[in-house]
């Protein structure tokens, strides 16, 4: 017998989908905190244009050319998943995987120049502002990676489709917060 | 028009949607060599606000979605904009009437320190 609560559903919404609005609902607040505290000191402190001058642009650019591929992959799976082509969803999964790969290891090496510099945690607002944002964000990437292999696994036999597309909104979520990270921590200097 | 045609157009409307935001990202990046303020400004800020736009309408498909999630993820919106307004006056001033922040001033007068 299966649960009510999986079968009642009363906004419209399928309530696998609903639950991962609420999740993303949630995260804007986590972020929307983050990112408007970020905005209030850079606004009010000019030293934090010194500080950010330090970021490498064009590792940054890169891997949100990575993120926004990786994007597109991930709702090309979505699609193969509505046309019941499970194999096709999951290859696409896995790319999707390779994007989050990519960017973690550009960010790592990122972080080791950084840090080897001198430019850690604890040298200033901004830098701290900048591995709690970045670092937080690399978390969601990990999170979004791990569960993407998990729904690729049971979607190449064709099982729980509808897991691609759920998995889908939060990596797009996901991407969306580094659109917005990209500009504050790389370009506004 | 056959699902499979329908199948394959959606895919190519996915690939513009990605190569427009691809075209925004280079001029994000190429904004600050111009090397006005306000040109950086929109660069950056306003073509990131085009870019999610594009991404959640068209890849989290939030324009077909019903309007309750649309109107969830736009209250919580409202919730960061309450954070601000709520705060700024405080964070923003670096001292007041009778107060400053001293700590303030010192991380502006002393380069970080590596």
């Amino acid at each position: 017998m299966r649960p009510i609560a999986t079968t009642r559903i009363a906004a419209g919404i399928p309530t696998g989908r609903l639950a991962v609005w609420w999740v993303v609902a949630s995260e804007i607040v986590i972020f929307g905190g983050l990112l408007v505290s970020y905005i209030m000191h850079r606004l009010a402190r000019p030293e934090f244009a010194e500080q950010a001058a330090h970021t490498n642009v064009w590792l940054g650019g890169f891997n949100t050319f990575v993120l926004l591929t990786s994007s597109l992959s991930a709702v090309l799976a979505h699609k193969a998943a509505v046309g019941g082509d499970g194999p096709k969803a999951a290859k696409l999964l896995y790319a999707t995987c390779g994007g989050a790969v990519t960017f973690l290891v550009v960010k790592a090496f990122e972080w080791t120049a950084e840090i080897t510099h001198g430019y850690t945690i604890t040298s200033s607002t901004f830098w701290s502002f900048y591995y709690t944002a970045a670092g937080l964000h690399a978390l969601h990437v990990i999170a979004g990676a791990v569960i993407m292999l998990i729904v690729a696994e049971t979607a190449k036999r064709n099982l729980e489709l509808h897991r691609v597309e759920l998995i889908g909104i939060y990596w797009h979520f996901v991407d969306i917060v580094w659109i917005f990270l990209f500009p504050l921590l790389y370009i506004a200097k | 028009m056959s699902e499979h045609a329908e199948h394959a157009e959606h895919e190519v409307s996915y690939v513009k949607v990605w190569a427009i935001l691809l075209c925004l990202l280079v001029v994000s990046i190429l904004g600050p060599f111009v090397g006005i303020k306000l040109v950086t400004l929109i660069t950056a800020f306003g073509i990131a606000i085009v870019k999610a736009y594009l991404v959640a309408k068209n890849f989290m498909h939030l324009n077909i979605e019903p309007r309750y999630a649309v109107y969830l993820l736009v209250t919580m919106l409202v919730f960061m904009l309450l954070l601000f307004a709520g705060s700024a006056p405080d964070i923003m001033k670096r001292e007041g009437r009778n107060w400053v922040k001293p700590a303030v001033h010192a991380e502006a007068q002393a380069p970080a320190h590596h």
